[in-house]
């Protein structure tokens, strides 16, 4: 078969796991999207390891890895959101927003136009 | 188009197809189970490139712990049963993930084709690169270090995992139903 | 020389001590001021001696400045003129500095009040001894600055602030026309020195006339002429010894001595000098009239200040600088004496305003008799000073109309005669008025009156002596001319005015029996005049009963009028620039200021605070970079 199928296969999903990782707001949904995108290098890995037919089938014990890997990482992702979900009530990321500079509006809700100037001294 | 051909290709859409449904569908258990159908296409497609024991380690694995898992989490994280709305990120967000994704999709796709037209994969009936007897024999003989680093790496993530996870005994619970036990010296048990 | 020098050094080094020092050796700021002024006085009185013995003469180049066009050079002279006038200036400044120390005794700023004097005593006598346009440019400047300075001493008080700003605004206005005619004096003969433009002799048509009346503008403003004469009357906000200083013997003298300097190129022009004798003559009139309606004594004297001036700018008018200068002269040891002794009489009653006082007779002795003998030279009564001077300017007026000699028109010497007998009726009446309201009839004042201390009576009778003696000079017709010879330089001696242009200066006093009599009389009249008003109603002010009287007090108006056609419209102009600052600048910048906030948050919305909003930033960014070497690297 063409290489070429693969190998496109593998990055048409890559990019749909891209979307999903930054398209949904679910934390779950994003680890779902994770997922997809490590299985789009499994399958890249295998192509490449059956088209060059290596003798010590890197690419597949490599493929092997990363599925355990994946799984490790899968296990420890939803402990964290666990632990978010405790304290937070929420599984949306929109929510985690501690990264972000604090808006001179308090919160979503109280959406109050600063004075960003100071008056005129009179 | 041989027969392997054609196979590939029907498992292949599947695959993206459920996968673009997985990414965009509106009830979250249906995204679960559409990876689901997702993962085991792509056990198909690996089964056809003679890779058998990663594809059977696929569907071990990949569908049957990791997507449980991803259920359980689902369930204690009180996810919404049936339509949801507010599954997305905001339409811009969304909007700017689907260029930076197109582009991607360019990118990869074009520097690939320019890169391997033409190129075939020989595969033969007879010689079965990735049967599971070479397989083992290529991980317990030259690849067995980083099977065993592969194997601490798990030990590390089962602990981790534990304490993430765990509760301290007598915490007040968000859900209030517990009553607080008297705090004692080291872990309560 | 040495003594031009030394004359100019002192009191600057005694200001610049004292400014600089006067705060951290508060006993010395008396000492150092009185020997700068007196050293000043000492070394003038040298000049003068040598004048008197014989022709005096020197001029002394200290620095060349070059410039672009023509030369300044730091040049000094001195001749009989400079000579009696800075003795006259030195005499008062010594005099206010003696005051000066029981006047404003406990003042808080009395160190830098002192340096200030002695600075501006410093710079009058440079302009008295400057060889140099520039040079007497700066004297007259820096005086203009310590006028400002030392007229708001109580800067405290709004009313000292406005005078003082007054002062400077009004005087700078005559300095451009100055600074001007300065200029076109200065290329047209090529360079700024004096003794050039004196001696200069090929001046084109016209020329001399437009800089004389352009240097007129800076006299009419220095020495308070009509139509710059309102900061005067409105300086008396500053202490008194300051009014006495300033506005009696020097700064306004020195315009008159400027014209005085420079006559011979004024003597060029006789349309100048026509304009000089209307000008005079209105101020003349004007300033007497005013006087007799005011209240304050002190604005009293200051239009009468601004009256005499215009006598000495008459005397120029008609062609006599020796006249001007004469009356300079008594001018300044007068003028200085009565306000002094205003000074002394508002100290002791704590009031300025004549209707407050009265019966001070009695309860000033000393301060009576030396300012009786101060308003009696100022009337014009023989045997004061000042009626001989005032003679020697209405003879000169005499002379030129009656028998044309001198370089002006005949009508210029009928009217300044004219003007000056009837302006002499009015000055005795208005010092007729102050003598009786301030000095006769019972105390209207609240507070117990009591003569001055010593320190403030000595400059008095010190000041008293020339006041009456001084006259005596203009017995003789030569010894004044002789004595205060302004020394021409002209190429090869006799003046070198051709033909057609006009004639000489009178080169000598000339004191017309008529015209004093006359003069004398009217100023019996006058004073006859306003007593009989005065005998009626003993207690109350004798013009009170005239109809003109609001007119007088606020002399015709004419402050008002420059209030509304400048000051207010610059009022309003200056309300509209800061409305226009503040709601069009301000309100731009402020603009700016809230749409950038805006703009920021708008952006910052744009940009989610998420981490899938940064993931997909840097996802975007790294395409990019991918796609880049993708393309080029190949």
């Amino acid at each position: 078969m063409p290489l070429l199928m693969p190998v496109v296969l593998a990055g048409l999903l890559f990019s749909i796991g891209a979307y999903g990782v930054l398209a949904r707001r679910n934390a779950i949904l994003v680890l779902m999207s994770v997922e997809l995108m490590l299985n789009a290098v499994n399958i890249n890995l295998v192509a490449f390891d059956v088209w060059l037919r290596d003798e010590l089938l890197a690419g597949q014990v490599f493929t092997l890895f990363v599925i355990t890997i994946a799984a490790a990482e899968v296990g420890l992702g939803l402990a964290i959101v666990l632990l978010v979900f405790r304290q937070r009530e929420t599984s949306s990321l929109d929510q985690l927003t501690e990264l972000h500079e604090p808006d001179p509006e308090a919160d979503a809700a109280t959406d109050a136009a600063p004075e960003p100037v100071q008056e005129r001294a009179s | 188009m041989t027969l392997v051909e054609a196979l590939f290709g029907l498992l292949g859409v599947v695959a993206l197809g459920s996968g673009l449904l997985v990414v965009t569908t509106r009830q979250l258990v249906h995204a679960a189970l559409w990876l689901v159908v997702c993962l085991g296409a792509i056990a198909g497609c690996y089964l056809l490139l003679s890779a058998e024991l990663v594809a059977w380690v696929q569907v071990l694995i990949y569908v049957g712990a990791v997507v449980v898992l991803l259920l359980f989490g689902l369930m204690l994280t009180r996810a919404p049963i049936g339509v949801s709305a507010d599954l997305d990120a905001p339409p811009m967000q969304r909007v700017a993930a689907a260029v930076v994704a197109l582009g991607l999709a360019g990118i990869v796709v074009v520097s690939s084709v320019d890169g391997f037209r033409g190129e075939r994969i020989e595969l033969s009936s007879d010689d079965v690169g990735g049967s599971s007897a070479a397989a083992g024999e290529a991980v317990f003989r030259s690849w067995v270090l980083p099977f065993e680093v592969l194997s601490v790496l798990l030990l590390a993530a089962l602990v981790g995992a534990i304490v993430l996870s765990r509760r301290e005994i007598g915490t007040e619970d968000r859900t209030g139903s517990r009553t607080a036990l008297p705090p004692r010296d080291g872990d309560g048990r | 020389m040495t003594a031009v020098y030394v004359a100019l050094g002192a009191p600057f080094v005694a200001a610049v001590v004292g400014l600089l020092g006067g705060r951290t050796w508060p006993r010395l700021v008396v000492p150092v001021a009185v020997a700068g002024a007196s050293v000043a006085f000492l070394s003038a009185l040298v000049l003068a001696g040598r004048s008197v013995a014989g022709d005096l003469y020197e001029s002394a180049r200290l620095a060349d400045v070059p410039t672009g066009g023509p030369p300044i050079g730091i040049d000094l002279r001195v001749d009989g003129l400079a000579a009696l006038v800075s003795v006259a200036v030195g005499a008062v400044a010594l005099a206010v500095q003696v005051y000066s120390i029981g006047y404003l005794k406990g003042d808080p700023r009395y160190s830098s009040y002192a340096a200030l004097v002695s600075l501006f005593t410093a710079a009058m006598l440079l302009v008295v001894f400057a060889d140099d346009l520039m040079v007497l440019l700066v004297g007259w400047e820096v005086m203009g600055v310590c006028s400002y300075f030392l007229i708001g001493h109580h800067w405290e008080q709004e009313g000292s602030r406005a005078s003082a700003v007054k002062a400077l605004v009004v005087t700078r206005l005559g300095d451009v026309g100055f600074l001007f005619g300065i200029f076109l004096l200065a290329t047209t003969v090529g360079s700024f020195s004096i003794g050039q433009v004196l001696g200069f002799d090929r001046w084109p048509e016209h020329t001399a006339t437009i800089a004389t009346l352009l240097l007129l503008c800076g006299v009419v403003g220095k020495s308070a002429q009509f139509p710059l004469h309102t900061w005067l009357p409105d300086a008396m906000a500053g202490p008194t010894p300051i009014s006495a200083l300033i506005h009696a013997a020097t700064m306004v003298a020195a315009g008159i001595y400027l014209v005085a300097r420079l006559f011979d190129v004024f003597l060029l022009a006789p349309a100048t000098l026509a304009v000089m004798a209307v000008i005079a003559c209105i101020t003349m009139l004007g300033g007497a009239l005013a006087a007799l309606g005011q209240d304050d004594i002190k604005r009293v004297l200051a239009y009468s200040t601004v009256s005499q001036l215009a006598y000495m700018l008459a005397a120029l008018s008609v062609g006599s600088a020796v006249a001007a200068e004469f009356h300079l002269l008594t001018h300044a040891a007068f003028k200085a004496l009565l306000f002094l002794a205003a000074g002394s009489v508002i100290h002791a009653v704590g009031t300025n305003l004549m209707p407050d006082m009265g019966g001070l007779r009695r309860l000033m002795p000393v301060t009576f008799a030396t300012m009786t003998v101060g308003l009696l030279a100022l009337a014009g009564v023989p045997p004061f000073a000042g009626f001989f001077s005032k003679e020697a300017v209405l003879g000169a007026a005499e002379e030129t109309a009656v028998h044309h000699e001198g370089p002006a028109y005949a009508w210029t010497g009928w009217l300044v005669l004219v003007v000056g007998l009837v302006t002499v009726a009015v000055t005795a009446a208005y010092v007729a008025r102050l003598w009786l309201m301030t000095f006769f009839d019972r105390t209207r004042s609240p507070v117990a009156a009591h003569e001055s201390s010593p320190v403030m009576r000595w400059p008095l009778v010190l000041l008293a002596v020339p006041t009456v003696l001084l006259g005596l000079v203009g017995l003789r017709d030569e010894w004044l001319p002789d004595w205060a010879a302004a020394t021409v330089l002209t190429v090869g001696g006799a003046d070198t005015l051709s033909a057609e242009q006009e004639g000489v200066a009178q080169e000598t006093l000339h004191i017309a029996p008529l015209t004093s009599a006359l003069s004398v009389a009217l100023a019996v009249v006058g004073a006859t005049a306003v007593w009989l008003a005065w005998r009626r109603a003993p207690a109350s002010d004798p013009t009170a009963e005239l109809r003109q009287r609001r007119a007088l007090e606020h002399a015709f108006f004419v402050d008002d009028l420059y209030d509304r056609a400048f000051v207010q419209p610059v009022r309003l102009a200056t309300r509209a620039v800061g409305w226009a600052d503040d709601e069009v600048v301000g309100e731009a910048v402020r603009d700016t200021g809230r749409g950038t906030s805006r703009l920021s948050e708008w952006v910052s919305r744009a940009q989610g605070s998420t981490v899938q909003a940064y993931l997909t930033g840097l996802l975007a960014g790294v395409l990019l970079l991918v796609a880049g070497v993708v393309t080029f690297a190949s």
